[in-house]
């Protein structure tokens, strides 16, 4: 039997809310809102039970360092260690992969949607994939509920991919997915963003409007945000707000009737975070 | 194609020439990865900084900690993460260094400053 695409997340992945996480701080004033925000999400996915998460994140130079970096990669491995990105391994259980699905969505993505992947046999996943992993999931000692596929998009050395090509990633992505016959019901994160800057003088600089304009469209017209370009985000919303462009691979991975579930912004430092989830009916 | 990207105003864009720039500075950071490295940085950053064959402007600005002076080097901000654990300079702190800002001011910017 094919496979589906139940759901899509686009969330942010602030590195801040791990360890807040870790400390036990989710419940303090500062976090309880997002904490909140994420509780009918944890159980909405329990109920839709995927069996596979496809995560799309940036890596922030925990596993791939300059000497070589690649646009896009793809896990493809039976589990994925977690990183230690200079702070310390965070207490997390390894990630359980699906290989074989890897396997299919590598040579579905490469030789018939031309989306020429790196692809990786062994890959240790940081905040970007982590933090998501724990706003959206319960792990419990023993490992999370659901597998996962990594999908790492460069975001932080330009030249990056566009946000366009990213939607027609997602696009490809979906194909993929229909055309496995292991039954297996996916959802799709789209992880990072939204407006930030933590550089120069103009660090900590957000603009909310911005990111709800992005909240609306992502949900209503997807395509008029793959028209925007690196330098309109960047300008608009911050120079690593360009990170936003990963939510549209879950977008394109996505019908278009799909039905917006949750909605949340919170945006209490130098991060607009956002997050809002799709069913497909 | 003209895709070019444009000077944005009190922002540093991370492209392959600043990537080319900060290569050795990139580099160690990216070795602090290691519990093991972050301990021999702490015993003797010089020697650490001599094993990356950092210039010697380039020891100056990991010995002044000066953030605003890496990013211009060509330091890619989450890589600059890492030196700034393993100096005790969280995010927020090397910020309010680059918005020429006490600390305390920066954080009196924010809508929640316990955020962090």
């Amino acid at each position: 039997m094919p496979s589906r695409i139940v759901a899509g997340l686009g969330l942010s992945h602030v590195p801040s809310v791990g360890v807040a996480y870790d400390r036990g701080k989710m419940q303090t004033p500062a976090w309880k809102p997002l904490a909140d925000a994420y509780v009918p999400v944890r159980e909405w996915l329990a109920r839709l039970k995927p069996d596979v998460a496809i995560v799309v994140y940036n890596d922030h130079g925990a596993d791939f360092l300059f000497d070589k970096y690649p646009t896009f990669a793809i896990g493809a491995a039976e589990r994925y260690a977690i990183a230690d990105e200079g702070f310390g391994t965070r207490p997390l259980p390894e990630v359980r992969g699906d290989a074989d699905f890897s396997a299919h969505l590598c040579q579905s993505l490469i030789c018939e949607h031309e989306f020429d992947l790196t692809v990786c046999q062994e890959l240790r996943v940081e905040h970007g994939f982590l933090v998501p992993m724990n706003l959206c999931f319960e792990h419990a000692a023993g490992g999370w509920p659901v597998a996962a596929v990594p999908l790492q998009i460069n975001v932080i050395q330009h030249p990056l991919p566009t946000a366009r090509r990213c939607y027609k990633l997602g696009q490809a992505i979906r194909k993929a997915v229909f055309a496995y016959e292991g039954n297996l019901n996916v959802v799709i994160l789209g992880t990072g963003g939204m407006s930030h800057q933590l550089q120069g003088k103009r660090f900590g600089y957000m603009n909310e409007s911005f990111d709800r304009m992005f909240l609306d469209q992502i949900e209503a017209d997807p395509e008029r945000l793959a028209d925007l370009s690196h330098q309109q985000i960047m300008e608009q919303a911050g120079a690593e707000a360009v990170e936003l462009i990963m939510w549209l691979v879950m977008r394109g991975a996505l019908s278009l009737r799909a039905r917006r579930v949750h909605r949340h912004y919170y945006a209490p430092m130098t991060t607009g975070m956002g997050l809002i989830t799709f069913q497909e009916d | 194609m003209g895709i070019d990207l444009k000077p944005i105003p009190d922002t540093s864009i991370f492209d392959l020439r600043a990537s080319r720039r900060g290569y050795r500075l990139n580099k160690l950071c990216g070795s602090l990865c290691s519990p093991a490295n972050r301990e021999e940085f702490k015993r003797d950053e010089e020697a650490y900084m001599n094993r990356f064959s950092l210039s010697e402007s380039e020891k100056r600005l990991i010995r002044c900690r000066d953030f605003a002076g890496m990013i211009a080097a060509g330091m890619n901000i989450y890589f600059m993460l890492k030196i700034g654990s393993v100096t005790g300079n969280s995010l927020y702190r090397m910020g309010a260094q680059m918005r020429g800002e006490r600390y305390e001011d920066f954080l009196a910017t924010r809508n929640f400053k316990d955020a962090v």
